[in-house]
């Protein structure tokens, strides 16, 4: 995915597509990057990365295969460049305003409490869109350098 | 050797969240009450946004309008025709208006110049859903040619919104839409939410739109003002 054409890594390499099909993923995964980068400046970490891990909630509002596919390109010469993107899925979660039962749902909706099947408004989780941990490889890696000789010969 | 992890569990939204966090305070600042408007393509939020600038100007009000588009500056004409100041953001090929691009859209507006601020986001049922943009209340226009399951089946974002406004109502007979089979579904999505039935065309609940607006302003003038 490293020499996908029409794409530049500038500050916010997702406005410099030109092939009009942005997602939203794209920006998650830039978002993603950015935060990654500044963790591990943060811990004076500088080996390359191996694994994000990250937690996306049913109510994101994230496709994680899309997500998935922005993976290469948003990374490609940045410190996550080649690491495995893991991603743990959190199912929504409603707590009934009546009986005080929280329900899981299955899926986006519906938002019923399952013990007395009343429409329940306050929602305990599935909105997660978090970075949980790196795991980094002592070794070396590919320099910045080398990355963009790869990717524009 | 083994690999060596490193905890860090933050949002991945962090820049953007802390942007529209200043955001927020900055408009609190000002006294500005801000409404991120939200919608498929083609929904009618100039033409229902124009309309309601219009009426909150004669109300003595002082609206104004950042617009969010891929491409060209027609929005915020259409949106000028109101007699308010509106400013157009091109976004190139984003499907979404991020923190960044508001704060951006801001400069050379003097905030105490206005009262209330849409921010029309660009047309997308599902990618402005988790980008923050500092907004005081999210509202999704829904026209009734879109179907009745449109909030089934794009249920998160009208899940993040506070009003829901049912739009073109003025055809719904001819397209046959079943206004209460609507509502169970946006109850479904979003159970309690509020709608207001409109029509930009027959002006239709603009007036209505205009009132809960200046109504939850004054409720948010009223919290600032205890905080203090």
């Amino acid at each position: 995915m490293k020499s996908v054409a029409g794409i530049r890594h500038l500050d916010h390499p997702y406005r410099t597509l030109t092939d009009g099909s942005v997602m939203h993923e794209l920006s998650i995964a830039t978002h993603l990057v950015a935060v990654a980068t500044e963790a591990l400046e943060n811990a004076g970490e500088t080996q390359p990365v191996t694994v994000v891990r990250i937690r996306v909630g049913a109510l994101a509002g994230v496709v994680i295969e899309a997500l998935e596919f922005a993976w290469d390109i948003a990374t490609d010469c940045t410190r996550c460049a080649g690491a495995r993107l893991e991603v743990e899925r959190v199912p929504a979660a409603v707590r009934c305003a009546a009986c005080h039962t929280e329900t899981t749902v299955d899926g986006p909706l519906p938002f019923i409490c399952a013990q007395c099947g009343q429409p329940a408004i306050d929602i305990v989780a599935g909105r997660e869109l978090d970075l949980i941990a790196l795991e980094v490889h002592d070794g070396p890696g590919p320099s910045a350098e080398e990355c963009h000789a790869t990717a524009h010969p | 050797m083994p690999p060596r992890i490193l905890e860090v569990r933050t949002k991945i939204l962090k820049k953007n969240d802390e942007i529209a966090r200043a955001l927020r305070a900055r408009f609190a600042e000002h006294g500005l009450f801000v409404i991120n408007v939200v919608s498929s393509p083609g929904a009618g939020k100039t033409e229902l946004l124009a309309q309601l600038m219009t009426m909150l100007r004669e109300q003595g009000l002082r609206p104004a309008a950042v617009v969010g588009d891929l491409a060209t500056e027609n929005d915020a004409l259409r949106l000028s025709a109101s007699g308010c100041p509106a400013k157009q953001i091109l976004t190139g090929s984003m499907c979404h208006l991020e923190a960044d691009m508001v704060e951006t859209a801001l400069d050379g507006f003097d905030l105490d110049d206005f009262d209330i601020l849409f921010i029309e986001n660009v047309g997308n049922l599902v990618c402005p859903q988790s980008f923050d943009l500092g907004e005081d209340l999210r509202v999704l226009l829904f026209p009734c040619t879109e179907g009745e399951d449109k909030p089934l089946k794009y249920p998160t974002l009208i899940n993040t919104c506070d009003l829901v406004l049912f739009a073109k109502m003025d055809i719904a007979e001819a397209v046959g839409f079943d206004t209460e089979l609507a509502r169970r579904n946006c109850a479904q999505a979003r159970p309690g939410v509020a709608i207001i039935e409109t029509s930009a065309r027959a002006g239709v609940g603009i007036d209505a739109l205009a009132r809960t607006i200046v109504e939850k302003q004054k409720i948010k003038r009223r919290e600032a003002t205890n905080l203090v």
